[in-house]
């Protein structure tokens, strides 16, 4: 597959291939929020349940792509267990990286030290800058999951 | 072109796009259900127009507007003859298909459909000729009406009198952008007229591709774009029967679309230019003029023969390589259809499978396709479309079929 080593990257693949802590969880106690990507038809349902300010148990339902699945099980397992601080702290790092134009990912890379440890396996998903149309695939989770942990007005 | 032969390669010469690369591949183009290319000849008319005659038309008593403007309404006589309507003052010039159906919406059925009024669409239908309707459906109280699909993607007319009662619009593709099924749209036209009701055909996906007869379709509305059959982008036809369009109140306001104004109101042009308000889109008027003369060079029957053939080629190579794995949606015969081909292969996401095509140079189109409510009918989120046109070939065809089969390998 020329050139798209960046993309589907082995780890990628086998989150998409086996999903972690895919499924549904009991609302209420758990609380649900849907994302759709009106682009390609993705589906995802994000389950949270937390104890206290901990992210005590979540799971990911619907459909969709290589990338929104991967990324909504990788960002499921990186969230598992984190304060609720710690987990939005993560989601904006995630949609920094996500940010970053193909044409600054080289000066990114240099940068990968201070990011490495905080983002982790996350960081295969860097690759999806290069196909801005998959950004929002790959987004879509952490998006949802957003809603269900910002603070309500 | 000789004779009745066609060929294919020489039609793609026509077409500079054709001629690049994409990711290092030779371009596949096989997207052109969502637009076609545009023959060098379109291309180049377009810009002599704003090399030589660019002025206002309809205004202007100088000769560059007086050409302008005669070139603008020549292409309107020759789309009138193109799809063989009566007058040529039954080409109203939209932005596209899109507004056409809209202006319909807007106007005709504002001005007609009340509270307990029955739309009735069919489930192949585009979102543009679905919401619309919704949105007057919950300004009014009308009822909206589904005619069912088949399993393999065909309207299912079993029940279509009990359907009909109480219609007063009927709002029909002539053929599924999703699924290339043609409909069989005159049945359904003669159908509906017996109740009284006023038929809107979406044409986007059949003009292009086929000999368009509104005398013979016997519909009153029939809306489609340039940008699929060769033209530009920003240029739509609604064609309607002129005894209607002269009722209907106007669309846009604005100028070109009135005979008088005063501080007190005004009156309203004749038919078409009532509904055709401020400075149209000139030069991609012109560039569909060309457009329509360069498919009729080509000649409309035989445009279809070559993709009928060509889409009973690519079924029986896909089905025959890929057997199980492979879904093709919609009727299984290619005289049934157009040049649409809708798959799934696997469990691949089509999102996935499109990514991976693009880097063999390959352009199809994934996703829901405009048709949500089809794919829900269907029981899939999307599909992966392939859709072919006169620039396509066997060899096309098989490229696709082997970046399919890389597909299968990155995800097996």
């Amino acid at each position: 597959m020329p050139g798209l080593e960046d993309l589907y990257k082995e780890i990628i693949l086998d989150h998409y291939k086996n999903p972690r802590n895919q499924g549904e969880l009991p609302v209420p106690p758990a609380i649900m929020e849907e994302g759709f990507n009106p682009l390609c038809g993705d589906e995802v349902k994000v389950y949270v349940l937390t104890d206290g300010d901990v992210v005590k148990d979540i799971r990911i339902g619907g459909q969709g792509c290589s990338i929104s699945q991967a990324s909504a099980s990788m960002m499921a397992e990186s969230v598992l267990d984190k304060t609720l601080e710690e987990a939005k702290n993560l989601i904006e790092k995630f949609k920094e990286m996500m940010s970053v134009h193909e044409s600054n990912l080289d000066s990114a890379e240099l940068s990968e030290d201070n990011n490495e440890n905080s983002l982790g396996d996350l960081q295969a998903l860097k690759g999806v800058v290069k196909y801005p149309v998959r950004i929002k695939c790959a987004t879509l989770g952490w998006n949802t999951f957003d809603q269900i942990i910002a603070p309500k007005e | 072109m000789t004779g009745n032969i066609f060929e294919s390669e020489k039609i793609k010469g026509d077409f500079p796009l054709l001629e690049r690369e994409v990711n290092g591949k030779p371009i596949v183009y096989l997207d052109s259900a969502a637009t076609s290319q545009k023959p060098i000849e379109v291309i180049d008319r377009m810009t002599d127009y704003y090399k030589q005659i660019n002025a206002n038309v309809h205004r202007g008593a100088y000769h560059i507007a007086e050409l302008a403007t005669s070139e603008m309404e020549e292409t309107r006589a020759k789309v009138s003859r193109f799809i063989n309507a009566s007058s040529e003052k039954e080409i109203v010039f939209t932005k596209n298909a899109t507004e056409a159906i809209n202006l319909v919406a807007y106007t005709w059925a504002r001005s007609q459909l009340k509270e307990g009024d029955v739309i009735l669409l069919s489930s192949l239908e585009h979102h543009s000729n679905i919401v619309p309707w919704h949105q007057l459906s919950s300004e009014r109280n009308i009822e909206i009406r589904w005619i069912p699909i088949t399993q393999d993607g065909q309207l299912d007319l079993s029940s279509i009198d009990e359907l009909l009662a109480d219609v007063k619009l009927l709002c029909v593709s002539a053929v599924s952008n999703a699924l290339g099924t043609i409909n069989p749209v005159k049945q359904l036209v003669d159908a509906a007229h017996k109740v009284g009701a006023i038929c809107l055909v979406d044409a986007c996906q059949s003009v292009p591709h086929f000999k368009t007869d509104v005398a013979e379709l016997g519909a009153d509305f029939l809306a489609f774009s340039g940008h699929k059959m060769c033209g530009p982008t920003g240029i739509g036809v609604l064609w309607g029967r002129l005894e209607i369009l002269e009722k209907m109140p106007p669309f846009l306001g604005g100028g070109e679309m009135i005979l008088n104004v005063t501080s007190d109101g005004f009156t309203t042009n004749e038919v078409p230019w009532k509904f055709e308000a401020g400075t149209p889109p000139i030069a991609e008027i012109i560039g569909l003029g060309v457009a329509v003369s360069y498919l009729e060079k080509i000649g409309m029957e035989v445009i279809r023969e070559h993709e009928q053939n060509l889409t009973s080629y690519a079924l029986d190579l896909l089905n025959e390589r890929f057997g199980d794995d492979l879904t093709i949606h919609g009727p299984e015969e290619a005289v049934n259809r157009s040049g649409v081909i809708s798959f799934s292969y696997r469990d691949i996401h089509p999102h996935d499978i499109s990514q991976v095509l693009d880097q063999y140079g390959v352009c199809v189109r994934a996703g829901h396709h405009c048709c949500k409510p089809l794919m829900t009918l269907l029981g899939v989120n999307a599909t992966a479309r392939a859709s072919l046109y006169i620039y396509n070939g066997e060899s096309d065809i098989g490229v696709l079929a082997d970046a399919i089969d890389e597909v299968g390998k990155i995800f097996s």
